[in-house]
């Protein structure tokens, strides 16, 4: 029998519907997987199950867990439901800990909440629950605090914390978005065992079909509100009838079109540069402590090169991008751009060569300004804004799949992918040769993501430009590059033809990297 | 957009102490500069709304001037903190961690542990009582609060990516500051500034209080409390119309402060969808 039965349940808050009509049932014991891009509904549905819907939510059908309707049982009843029937799971471990509690405490917790355990006893069971995820007593001691743990570490806990009353389902809502591929590869296979050893049922919502498809036993593809397919992981990947799933499918496997055009002509060019940072001085007097966040970084960027940069977290590619744009200072070595020394006093004129798009479409323009100033931004490293400059922002805007009109906007009626094109419009407008692209595509969505890659690679092609395109995200890299660096700890690892390099990896850091790539399932038509 | 309640209700009350401060310019019911000892202490009547004083004067025609001398002494006030405050913090946060932002903050913890009142007794005991010197003394225990103000919202804007992007078109901390960083935190400042309005009309009317705020004959609703507390006992109206007033203007510019942050912060603008 069924653990949770949904039938029929439909959410609309205020007057907007949210959720249509989802029916589907998760089995103890299983994988239930549920796949879509932003605003499909995925979380909203894990919300409505727990009763922690926003205020104006109104929901009709049925959520059965047992003989309880999770839509309509009073509130009481589902905090005492939430946590010992159905634990949960979110995408930033990084804020979902207490800070100030030791993680034993914060396990414990939830124990002497739902009053399954005295004080003394919940610290014995947190220990066994903090064993079970994979943090030793030995290494993880009960009053360690969130900060002093990794992210990956953290995660562990907050499972910990989800599993500590056997739940009999545990909702993970993109519990590996914000971790590194090889974090997520284990934080995956400690999922992975808990369902297959302790019988419980997991619901793991994920924009990422290759996540899906590596762990679901079952999955539910939505779109914008509606599941338009579900049944067994293996059947629907297979079949695909659906179009929106091979939509998907597509995007998430997507190549860009384009042919490599490197010339021996180097525009960027790193010599043994090294970034160190002073860290909090641990004595009074003596030198502060250093970190080296670059070390001893050699390459080349030649004219009409995609050259991809991957690494995880904190591995320098932040730092070393900033250096690259002139904004900060290296302690030794040298960064040549067009043959001149880049540094944060260069002059304009060699700044105006190589430009930049950020990740995050949210954060990148100043919400007062409208389009057209905040593309001509750049012209201020010109003496003086070109007379022509509106048709020269409307030429960038039509060049990225705008229109000129949308220059008198304001940045917030665009969506995250129009953002990211106006971004480009922004780097593009001067005409610079190199353009940076800090994790440029990996906050959008696949279907965004695909088309921004085409532009990306029809741009290059048209005007010539060479991409220095740092991600962590492999499967993004390998469309798009011509070369790749690997970096790891400061250090370039690995270097070499991109798909040289995938295929045939030197370097046992890139093997781990590539290795822990969840894998789209092969397309069989 | 929906208005929220607090802001149009406080926005009502400022509205109207606003207005009988300006029409006050023009025009009072009775003069408030001569005596008429014949009509003195009568309690409010048709012809006198709130009663008169001890000299005579009409209330309510001292009520309107006092909120004049209120108002206008927490304007320059909270000016004078804007106008100092807001580029020290501004600079501060551009310089985060260097010397310049280390003197400037630690210039403000100077300023902040001084107990402000006693600060404001002391320069206008040192300068002699005067309006002017009330409104100095409110204006420099105005600048640490901007300045702290705008410093802690312009730090989370310099983190951003659109900051990062200015950089790299060549821009220097002083245009960032003033061309990104000040429009975003104008929603901050005006927040803070009509909380720090209703301090400094407290402060005002406490300074008045004691004796060093606006010099007699000028009508300020804190020396009428003072004037009041000796006759309290038979005529408290002399104490409750002024007292009502300092309360209604404060209240309503709080509610007004709420109100506002409801429609401009945004991370409170984005919980309300």
């Amino acid at each position: 029998m069924s653990l949770i039965s949904v039938s029929h349940l439909s959410m609309a808050i205020h007057s907007l519907a949210i959720l249509k009509d989802l029916t589907f049932a998760i089995e103890p014991g299983k994988v239930f997987g549920v796949v879509g891009e932003s605003g499909s509904g995925k979380s909203m549905t894990a919300l409505a199950l727990m009763g922690l819907l926003p205020g104006g939510a109104r929901t009709s059908g049925s959520a059965m867990l047992g003989d309880t309707d999770l839509l309509s049982a009073p509130e009481d009843r589902m905090c005492r439901i939430r946590g010992n029937q159905i634990g949960m799971i979110f995408q930033e471990p990084m804020t979902a800990l207490n800070p100030v509690q030791t993680i034993g405490r914060q396990v414990a917790e939830t124990l002497v909440i739902h009053g399954a355990a005295n004080r003394a006893e919940a610290m014995t069971l947190a220990r066994e629950k903090l064993d079970r995820v994979g943090l030793p007593a030995d290494r993880f001691p009960l009053d360690k605090y969130p900060h002093e743990l990794s992210g990956g570490q953290r995660q562990r806990v907050c499972i910990a914390l989800a599993i500590a009353l056997r739940p009999k389902l545990l909702i993970a809502d993109e519990p590996t978005t914000a971790l590194d591929v090889t974090t997520q590869a284990q934080i995956l296979d400690l999922l992975k065992s808990l369902v297959a050893e302790d019988g419980m049922a997991l619901m793991l919502i994920t924009h990422d079909l290759a996540v899906v498809s590596d762990i679901a036993d079952q999955v539910a593809v939505m779109k914008s509100g509606e599941i338009v397919e579900q049944g067994n992981t293996d059947e629907v990947f297979r079949a695909m009838r659906h179009p929106y799933t091979r939509a998907l499918f597509a995007a998430s496997a997507h190549i860009p079109d384009r042919q490599a055009r490197a010339r021996d002509e180097p525009i960027l060019e790193v010599q043994n540069a090294v970034r160190r940072y002073a860290l909090p001085r641990r004595r009074l007097l003596g030198p502060a402590p250093t970190f080296t966040a670059v070390n001893d970084v050699s390459f080349t960027l030649h004219m009409g090169e995609n050259l991809g940069l991957v690494g995880e977290s904190g591995c320098g590619k932040s730092t070393l991008t900033r250096a690259i744009l002139g904004l900060e200072p290296l302690q030794s070595g040298q960064i040549r751009l067009f043959g001149e020394p880049v540094a944060p006093g260069m002059a304009n004129a060699l700044r105006s060569g190589v430009q930049v798009v950020f990740q995050d479409p949210y954060g990148s323009f100043n919400p007062r300004w409208k389009v057209a100033q905040l593309v001509a931004e750049p012209f201020y490293l010109m003496q003086a804004r070109p007379a022509d400059w509106r048709d020269r922002v409307a030429e960038a805007l039509v060049s990225v799949g705008m229109t000129a009109p949308d220059m008198d906007k304001y940045i917030h009626e665009f969506s995250g992918g129009q953002r990211q094109r106006i971004a480009i419009a922004r780097a593009l407008i001067l005409r610079p040769d190199l353009i940076v692209l800090d994790e440029a595509v990996s906050a959008l969505d696949v279907s965004i993501r695909a088309q921004i890659l085409d532009l990306l690679a029809d741009l290059s092609h048209r005007l010539n430009l060479s991409y220095l395109f740092i991600s962590h995200d492999l499967s993004v890299v390998r469309a798009i590059t011509d070369r790749v660096l690997v970096m790891q700890a400061g250090e370039i690892v690995e270097s070499g033809r991109t798909e040289e390099v995938f295929t045939n990896p030197a370097h046992p850091y890139t093997r781990a990297l590539i290795d822990a790539t969840p894998k789209l399932p092969d397309r069989r038509v | 957009m929906k208005w929220p309640k607090t802001l149009i209700l406080g926005g009502l009350i400022f509205a109207t102490f606003l207005g009988a401060a300006l029409l006050s310019l023009v025009w009072t019911p009775y003069p408030v500069d001569t005596l008429a000892i014949a009509a003195k202490l009568k309690p409010p009547t048709s012809t006198f709304w709130f009663g008169t004083d001890h000299f005579g004067r009409d209330i309510f025609s001292m009520i309107m001037v006092g909120a004049r001398t209120s108002i206008a002494v927490a304007i320059v006030a909270v000016g004078i903190g804007i106008t100092l405050g807001v580029p020290l913090g501004l600079a501060a946060a551009a310089n985060r961690g260097g010397w310049l932002d280390e003197v400037i903050m630690r210039g403000n913890d100077l300023i902040f542990a001084f107990p402000s009142l006693v600060i404001a007794i002391l320069i206008t005991a040192v300068f002699g009582p005067s309006a002017l010197n009330a409104i100095i003394a409110i204006g420099i225990f105005n600048i640490p609060v901007f300045a702290r103000v705008s410093r802690g919202g312009a730090l989370s804007l310099w983190t951003l990516d659109y900051i990062l992007a200015a950089r790299v078109a060549g821009k220097g901390r002083l245009r960032i500051s003033t061309e990104h960083i000040l429009p975003n935190i104008a929603n901050l400042l005006i927040v803070q500034g009509t909380i720090q309005f209703s301090l400094g009309i407290i402060a005002e009317a406490a300074l008045s209080y004691v004796g060093l705020g606006a010099q007699p004959p000028t009508p300020s609703w804190g020396r009428m409390l003072a004037d009041s507390q000796t006759m309290i006992s038979f005529a408290p109206h002399l104490a409750l119309f002024p007292g009502f007033a300092i309360v209604l203007t404060v209240l309503g510019l709080n509610l007004m402060g709420d109100g506002l942050r409801d429609i401009l912060d945004p991370r409170i603008r984005r919980a309300r969808g």
